[in-house]
């Protein structure tokens, strides 16, 4: 890792976030869905706020996890137990990942939307993909060469913020295009399976936490 | 396996789904009503330019007999592009095809030959009964989250009878989908606003009041189901009970609009004790709670009591029984079976509230006894009962069977199952199709049709 440049966690974290951004599944097809109900630009600007939130939540709530065991763990057995979860995730996504009950519907308010959105990032494991970024990110800036709380906290945030305006910024420029110029019907063909290459990123994920 | 893009049949919305191809195959349930010999689905060549048009071209028997063959529908549909639960790389493949009576349901694959569907699995009516608490099986319908199947009965055969999910790959019955069920005991058909979060159930009456036949001091008392009912689709809880009032007997078949901002759908009740007639109701939104309003009334037609089931003679009325009605892809056009008079009609319903009649055909009936053009023996029994509407609205296709039993009761003799198609015009107008009529083989009938890719009942959309 050390003759990686520092700045690629970053466009890391950015290219993860372009990749949640743009699967459908992961909202802004919501949001647009709902602006076509209400007949209103608004409603599709008004949803990416939660979506974002829901969406940021979830990875929050699994990098810190990954963090806080990293608190007690040694950096090789961390590594190991976090990819052991990714690739158990993504054998469990390719094999019942479809599996979802419906739990919010189309009548939503913003809450609910910021629920739905933490729970299908949570059930995608978008979080789980962000930890061979952020782990050794907080590594890297700890002279110790073992994660602290308060060496970790700040990186992680802005790994986070980062992460969130690029997965926001892809949601809002497609969402737009699709609300105002190209419609639905490309859905029909341009619709590809992105989980398929969910499973396959959370598998590469953790093959570079094992590898690492 | 999982497919790199949405399956083909699967359309955003309803008008795209207009512009779909048109379809080459209807699978058609066709049952025994001896229950001597074991019930099949059947393959109907729709294709004009086909050599074999018109005609059946394949034919797939169950394992058992005395299922009851009668409603069935496709394990995915347009639904699972839907933005809160997606699933758009299912494949629109297996047909859900339960045996009303049998309680056993089977999963049949269109896949590797349309012409001849496989049986890939059969879940028999324990483990149903076990894991989901219903029985007697009877709307199929794809949705968000899974396969929901309407049963008419409890495990013990009474009621209530509800909903219960089944996944929509392997088809393992997944439970009973209620969680406050309220005031609602009978069941008989359901489907939804995608739009509105809100689910519609109808009552018809629990199974040891019509496998025998209609009993006709239930009937007479009021008895069978006349509400229907409104739920919280996600939270699945109830919501509200419309009762049609002691008149209205048997408030069946539910149209909600395919557009899923549209707030309204149509409803028949098939018969008034006041004065035999069926009517159409449209339910709609009122401020925060749904209501309902009549919208046509079909009026019973004078008869001979020589020429009327006994059921029938002190009445010396032919009643029209609306016993199944279909609602066009765009909304606009309604259709309409009187299996009692033998009238199929088509209204305008673009104002839902103020239908227009735009046309008529007749065929059959237990006075009219109307031929076709291409029937050979002319006078033909049974009436209109089961519509489908092709995508783009311009095929109806029927068939004239309603359910064993009760086939028996208005037509005495008995009923010679036959297919008719009708050709629709781009702004309303009916005429039978001359080349278009199929003498049923004489050891089945025939119920409901479903076109392959989908058609006007088949499909839910979350995209106007």
């Amino acid at each position: 890792m050390s003759a990686a440049p520092p700045w690629w966690p970053w466009a890391a974290l950015v290219g993860l976030g372009c990749f949640h951004g743009v699967n459908p599944a992961m909202g802004w097809l919501f949001a647009v869905a709902l602006g076509l109900h209400r007949q209103s630009r608004k409603a599709v600007a008004l949803s990416w706020f939660p979506i974002a939130l829901g969406h940021a939540g979830a990875v929050a709530l699994t990098v810190s996890a990954a963090l806080a065991f990293g608190l007690v763990l040694d950096h090789a057995r961390l590594s190991r137990a976090a990819a052991t979860v990714l690739i158990g995730w993504a054998a469990w996504h390719a094999i019942r990942g479809h599996h979802r009950p419906l739990r919010i519907g189309m009548r939503t308010g913003l809450a609910g939307l910021a629920l739905w959105s933490f729970l299908m990032s949570s059930a995608h494991g978008a979080g789980l993909m962000l930890i061979p970024v952020v782990l050794p990110l907080c590594l890297a800036a700890s002279p110790s060469g073992r994660l602290t709380a308060a060496g970790s906290l700040p990186l992680a945030l802005a790994a986070l913020g980062v992460h969130t305006a690029a997965m926001l910024a892809t949601m809002t420029v497609i969402s737009v295009l699709v609300y105002d110029r190209v419609g639905l019907a490309f859905l029909r063909s341009g619709w590809v399976n992105l989980d398929l290459i969910w499973v396959v990123a959370l598998a590469v994920c953790g093959a570079i936490l094992l590898l690492a | 396996m999982p497919m790199w893009r949405p399956d083909p049949s699967f359309y955003p919305s309803p008008r795209m789904a207009m512009k779909a191809p048109p379809e080459k195959f209807a699978f058609v349930a066709s049952f025994d009503p001896t229950r001597r010999q074991p019930d099949a689905l059947a393959v109907v060549d729709v294709d004009p330019a086909s050599s074999r048009y018109s005609q059946i071209v394949g034919s797939v028997e169950m394992p058992n007999t005395g299922d009851e063959l009668h409603h069935f529908g496709w394990n995915a549909c347009s639904s699972c592009l839907c933005p809160n639960a997606p699933h758009p790389h299912v494949e629109r493949r297996y047909l859900v095809v339960p045996g009303l009576r049998s309680s056993r349901i089977h999963i049949l694959d269109t896949k590797p030959d349309p012409r001849n569907p496989q049986l890939v699995k059969t879940i028999e009516p324990d483990e149903i009964a076990d894991k989901t608490g219903y029985t007697r099986p009877h709307t199929v319908h794809c949705g968000p989250g899974g396969v929901y199947v309407t049963a008419l009965g409890n495990a013990e055969g009474k009621a209530p009878g509800g909903i219960f999910l089944m996944d929509h790959e392997s088809f393992e019955p997944l439970g009973r989908w209620e969680v406050d069920r309220g005031p609602q005991l009978l069941g008989y058909d359901a489907w939804w606003h995608l739009g509105y979060d809100t689910m519609v159930t109808s009552e018809w009456g629990t199974p040891d009041t019509f496998e025998n036949g209609l009993v006709p001091e239930i009937l007479l008392g009021s008895k069978y189901g006349r509400r229907l009912h409104f739920w919280d689709f996600t939270k699945r809880r109830h919501l509200q009970a419309i009762d049609f009032g002691e008149e209205h007997q048997l408030v069946f078949e539910l149209r909600p609009a395919h557009d899923p901002t549209r707030a309204y759908g149509f409803v028949n009740c098939v018969v008034s004790l006041k004065d035999l007639s069926s009517s159409i109701w449209v339910w709609h939104r009122e401020g925060e709670r749904w209501a309902v309003r009549k919208i046509i009334e079909i009026p019973a037609e004078a008869a001979d009591p020589e020429q009327l089931p006994p059921m029938l003679k002190d009445f010396k009325a032919v009643p029209p029984l609306v016993t199944d009605i279909d609602l066009s892809m765009d909304d606009r056009f309604l259709y309409v079976a009187c299996w009692g008079t033998g009238e199929l009609r088509q209204y305008d319903v673009s104002d839902p509230f103020a239908a227009k009649l735009t046309g008529t055909v007749r065929i059959g009936g237990i006075v009219s006894r109307a031929g076709h053009p291409a029937a050979k023996n002319g006078a033909l029994n049974g009436g209109p009962q089961m519509v489908e509407i092709s995508r783009d609205g311009r095929r109806v296709y029927f068939t004239n069977s309603l359910y064993g039993v009760i086939d028996e009761q208005f037509y005495p003799d008995g009923i010679d199952g036959w297919m008719v198609k009708l050709d629709a015009g781009p702004d309303g107008g009916i005429v039978f199709d001359p080349r278009f009529f199929i003498d049923w083989p004489k050891n089945r009938r025939p119920h409901q049709i479903r076109l392959d890719g989908g058609d006007c009942s088949s499909d839910s959309y979350c995209y106007p």
